[in-house]
């Protein structure tokens, strides 16, 4: 049974603005990805919308592997972003498509994360052929000269990879 | 049964991704290398994630309230729909990686299709699928050569476990009269054309392994419509132990 909707339980939408919108927006992409906490979920282009509705704020992630185990903290951590910032009503989609894709990490993600030591995924994931070797460059000293250890790292985004210049192991944040 | 062709076939999907998942998580902590333990957990993550947004999907199209948890953990083998092959133990890890690439190398270009599929959800969820499962057959692929062109040992172990494995390899091509429906409407990928094609990749990665293709003789079947190996119990007894010990357990 169609539960009657009383005027009184409405928030009305005209009190949320565009500022509330941003506001909301800047809450949900202020948290960061619990694996990789240099980055937020929004420069991995995890974070897919915030939108406000009817008072209720609406995040819409999607996760970057089938499997990942941080989805549901990342979900947790938005809620209390949001909470923090003044939304009491917030509610978490998980969307599969369009399916994540490395593309999608801004620029500013991208030299956050060699920055912090792990190769950034190499331009348009779309190319790489099965068998094709990633050129990868050292996030510690740029050289070219690297190698893959293994194509499975310390989480599902990312592969193992050393320098041959200057010795060091390093992660890659894989292309997908 | 009242079940309908798109549950029935969501849950044969979630069940060969579950039960292979389960396998690859049995060699986590005994792997030969800390790289291949690494690799052994995130395939299996990459796996048990595509069953559980299967399984989620399944329950709702069942609309019986069971969700993900109550598909996986509260049926019996009888119940499980998954492919034999996936079911197999682990055996060395020449086994392991021989069945890896087997399946692997099918599920690539099966979920690439399904990514078509007019069913939006299914699509969405294969699209995801498919482009982990790249890497599981590349990873598979570099293995099985490394060890059929290894070591007389290697060669040996990876040479009896394909042959071991093979007559399981048939099943992933049926297609019965609950997808057939499927299929006609644009929903379900014919798996019978992507034959070819997976041949052709095998035999490309046999041949530099310097593994011989075994013949294609009586294929085993059955798994998809509930007639499982006994591995299969074994396996859901450790899988279920805890819903099954202590029922509607959370933490």
């Amino acid at each position: 049974m169609a539960t009657p909707r009383l005027p009184h339980m409405q928030v009305p939408t005209s009190g949320w603005g565009a500022d509330d919108k941003a506001r909301a927006w800047a809450a949900a992409a202020s948290v960061a990805d619990p694996e990789i906490p240099v980055l937020s979920i929004a420069d991995l282009g995890v974070l897919r919308d915030v939108r406000i509705d009817n008072g209720t704020v609406e995040a819409v992630i999607t996760p970057t592997y089938s499997g990942c185990p941080a989805m549901n903290m990342i979900a947790l951590e938005i809620e209390l972003a949001l909470e923090k910032a003044g939304f009491p009503k917030h509610k978490i989609t998980t969307v599969l498509s369009p399916a994540w894709t490395t593309d999608w990490m801004t620029d500013a993600g991208k030299e956050k994360l060699r920055a912090y030591g792990i190769a950034p995924p190499a331009a348009k994931a779309g190319r790489r052929a099965l068998f094709g070797e990633d050129k990868v460059a050292c996030p510690h000293c740029g050289s070219a000269n690297t190698q893959r250890i293994s194509e499975f790292g310390s989480t599902a985004c990312k592969a193992l990879w050393r320098c041959k210049d200057c010795a060091e192991p390093f992660d890659y944040f894989k292309c997908i | 049964m009242t079940e309908t062709p798109l549950f029935h076939y969501t849950l044969r999907l979630a069940d060969t991704a579950l039960i292979l998942g389960h396998r690859l998580s049995e060699w986590v902590g005994h792997s030969p290398v800390i790289e291949e333990d690494l690799a052994f957990g995130n395939m299996g993550l990459d796996l048990i994630g595509q069953a559980r947004a299967l399984y989620t999907y399944a329950g709702a199209i069942e609309a019986k309230g069971r969700d993900e948890d109550a598909l996986a953990y509260l049926r019996d083998a009888g119940d499980y729909r998954n492919l034999l092959l996936v079911e197999q133990p682990n055996g060395d890890f020449a086994a392991t990686m021989v069945r890896q690439l087997l399946y692997a190398a099918f599920a690539h270009p099966y979920f690439e299709a399904l990514s078509g599929s007019k069913d939006e959800t299914l699509a969405a969820i294969a699209a995801k699928a498919a482009k982990e499962m790249a890497y599981h057959v590349r990873h598979a692929a570099e293995w099985t050569i490394r060890l059929g062109d290894g070591t007389d040992e290697s060669h040996a172990r990876a040479q009896d476990a394909l042959d071991e494995l093979w007559p399981y390899t048939g099943e992933m091509f049926e297609a019965d009269q609950v997808e057939r429906a499927l299929i006609d409407t644009g929903i379900a990928v014919d798996p019978a054309p992507l034959r070819a094609l997976w041949s052709k990749s095998i035999e490309d990665v046999l041949a530099e392994a310097t593994l011989t293709r075994p013949r294609d003789g009586h294929m085993q079947s059955g798994g998809r419509s509930g007639r499982h190996s006994e591995h299969l119990g074994h396996i859901l007894s450790e899988l279920q132990f805890l819903q099954r010990a202590y029922p509607g357990a959370t933490w």
